[in-house]
């Protein structure tokens, strides 16, 4: 298993005067998770009572509807952005999940047809302790973190999203990849029965990702299982799906139902649809376009206003520092 | 029925009835209630009701045959001139929310995005149209030339699905490019089946 060194060095960009949180609200905040984390954190509990879960919950409040799923600070480096977090609204409204329509209203209004219980995902291929692991089992896996992401989408709009979930690499050392191993691929739920636009042709279903072994080892690379301090709602992905924040959005797979790590480069859903748009690597990359548009700007969702300026796509999405070391040597152009 | 048609408000409530969609979209960013990506928002609905217009205008003299009013022709200049405005707020949409107004960029964008390139040029056969949407100008040409310009309308047909289907092949998305690709292919074949003189339909 590779070995990570977690930097706490602190970054220029990182961090503002601004930002820095109350002194009072961060000593309320490990009040809090020292007793979230010590009595163990159980998809029923709900913390929306107190007092200081307001004081946690309020700049990245949730809907208020949905079981809370609390994530302890990440000490890890990217963790957290400076960058304001997108309201639990639009993040939770603006999505695209083909699988319930192809307009961005869409999920939320049809993804109650998911059901996310009972939930299990088979993690199988190269590995040497093949598992089918119920959802129960899984959040167990480690405990929760609370990650604070860019999320862009290649269309050329962006989010800043606090999920909770754990590094992916947690749950990769449990089940021990063979040395053949050299991708993961990722499979979503594709239920005709409860997910009405299965049946059409827009894209190959299942929907299925996949990223190299190294990107999915990384320790940014989220097995999330919540936002905003509560459960994945169904439009976001529910109950349990991947993000990885210097890619394009559409490599964050939701609602996973299995795991396969295998020696071949997998083939991913919008690859096959427009494989001349969509590469396999999709790095976030304003040098990069795509063929339609430019991808050196983006509008952030509920900051960019009708009248300011787009602002500027940062290079991996600004995970330059922790990720660019993997791409060293690579023309990101051939690779897009 | 045919006397309301020629009655002098009958132009008036078209115009009103061609506004409603723009003062929608007016209230909807004073409401702010266009989604959490207004901009988008607005250069799609901008464009949606740009083709739609097209649509519309495009079927007055079918219309018009068959059912024998030759009134509705005198509203084919609002409809029309609709359709223009309608573009011309499109590309200020996206000129200005995508571009900021940066004409190096736009220029940069037209010339290397053929998608672009494609619906700048349908915008400027429209005002070639525009300009000469008035009497002034059919005088001037003479009725003969008016006729031959504004024959560019089925160009711009043809231009709007083709930067239609280049935009939604993104989201590999075609079922909203079909039905416009269906009415406006249906529409100018009617015209050249006319045309070809291949009905028997007696040119009104």
């Amino acid at each position: 298993m590779a070995v990570f060194i977690k930097s706490t060095q602190i970054h220029e960009q990182d961090l503002l005067s601004r930002e820095v949180t109350p002194r009072s609200i961060f000593e309320q905040r490990r009040t809090l998770l020292k007793g979230l984390t010590g009595a163990g954190l159980s998809l029923g509990a709900t913390v929306s009572g107190s007092a200081l879960a307001q004081s946690v919950a309020s700049t990245n409040a949730g809907g208020g509807k949905l079981p809370a799923l609390v994530g302890a600070h990440s000490s890890l480096a990217g963790a957290y952005v400076v960058d304001k977090s997108t309201s639990y609204a639009d993040a939770s409204s603006y999505n695209n999940y083909y699988e319930f329509g192809t307009d961005k209203g869409d999920p939320v209004k049809n993804a109650h047809t998911l059901k996310t219980s009972p939930w299990s995902v088979q993690v199988e291929g190269l590995v040497k302790k093949p598992m089918k692991i119920t959802l129960e089992d899984l959040l167990k896996v480690h405990p929760m973190e609370e990650r604070i992401y860019r999320m862009r989408c290649v269309e050329g709009w962006s989010m800043v999203i606090p999920w909770v979930g754990y590094s992916f690499s947690e749950l990769v050392s449990k089940v021990e990849p063979l040395g053949s191993a050299k991708y993961v691929e990722f499979v979503s739920l594709a239920d005709p029965k409860t997910m009405p636009y299965v049946g059409s042709g827009i894209l190959d279903w299942p929907y299925t990702e996949g990223l190299r072994l190294d990107e999915a080892m990384h320790p940014l690379t989220l097995l999330t299982f919540g936002m905003y301090g509560e459960v994945l709602p169904n439009q976001s992905g529910a109950p349990v799906r991947l993000v990885v924040p210097w890619k394009y959005g559409f490599k964050s797979a939701k609602s996973i139902v299995k795991i396969r790590f295998v020696e071949k480069m997998p083939s991913t859903a919008w690859n096959k649809a427009a494989a001349n748009e969509y590469g396999f690597y999709s790095n976030v990359n304003p040098n990069v376009d795509h063929p339609r548009w430019s991808q050196a700007t983006e509008r952030r969702i509920g900051e960019d206003s009708l009248f300011t300026k787009k602002r500027k796509t940062l290079m991996f999405n600004g995970y330059e520092p922790q990720v660019g070391q993997l791409y060293a040597g690579m023309d990101l152009q051939k690779n897009f | 029925m045919k006397s309301w048609l020629i009655h002098p408000n009958a132009k008036r409530i078209l115009l009103a009835f061609c506004s409603i969609p723009f003062l929608l979209f007016v209230y909807k960013i004073l409401t702010d209630d266009l989604g959490p990506n207004p901009a988008e928002a607005l250069i799609r609905g901008t464009g949606d009701w740009s083709i739609r217009f097209l649509c519309i205008v495009l079927l007055v003299t079918p219309l018009r045959v068959w059912t024998n009013t030759v009134a509705l022709q005198r509203f084919r200049r609002i409809i029309g001139v609709s359709v223009f405005a309608y573009t011309t707020l499109h590309l200020l949409c996206y000129s200005g929310f995508d571009m900021a107004f940066d004409w190096d960029d736009i220029v940069k964008d037209i010339i290397k995005r053929p998608f672009i390139l494609v619906g700048f040029v349908a915008w400027v056969f429209l005002c070639l149209m525009a300009m000469t949407s008035n009497n002034l100008a059919i005088k001037w040409m003479g009725v003969k030339s008016w006729q031959r310009l504004h024959k560019l309308v089925y160009f711009v047909a043809v231009l709007a699905v083709v930067h239609f289907y280049w935009m939604k092949s993104a989201k590999h998305n075609f079922n909203e490019v079909i039905v416009y690709a269906t009415i406006l292919g249906g529409l100018l074949l009617w015209r050249l089946a006319r045309a070809l003189k291949l009905t028997t339909i007696k040119k009104v």
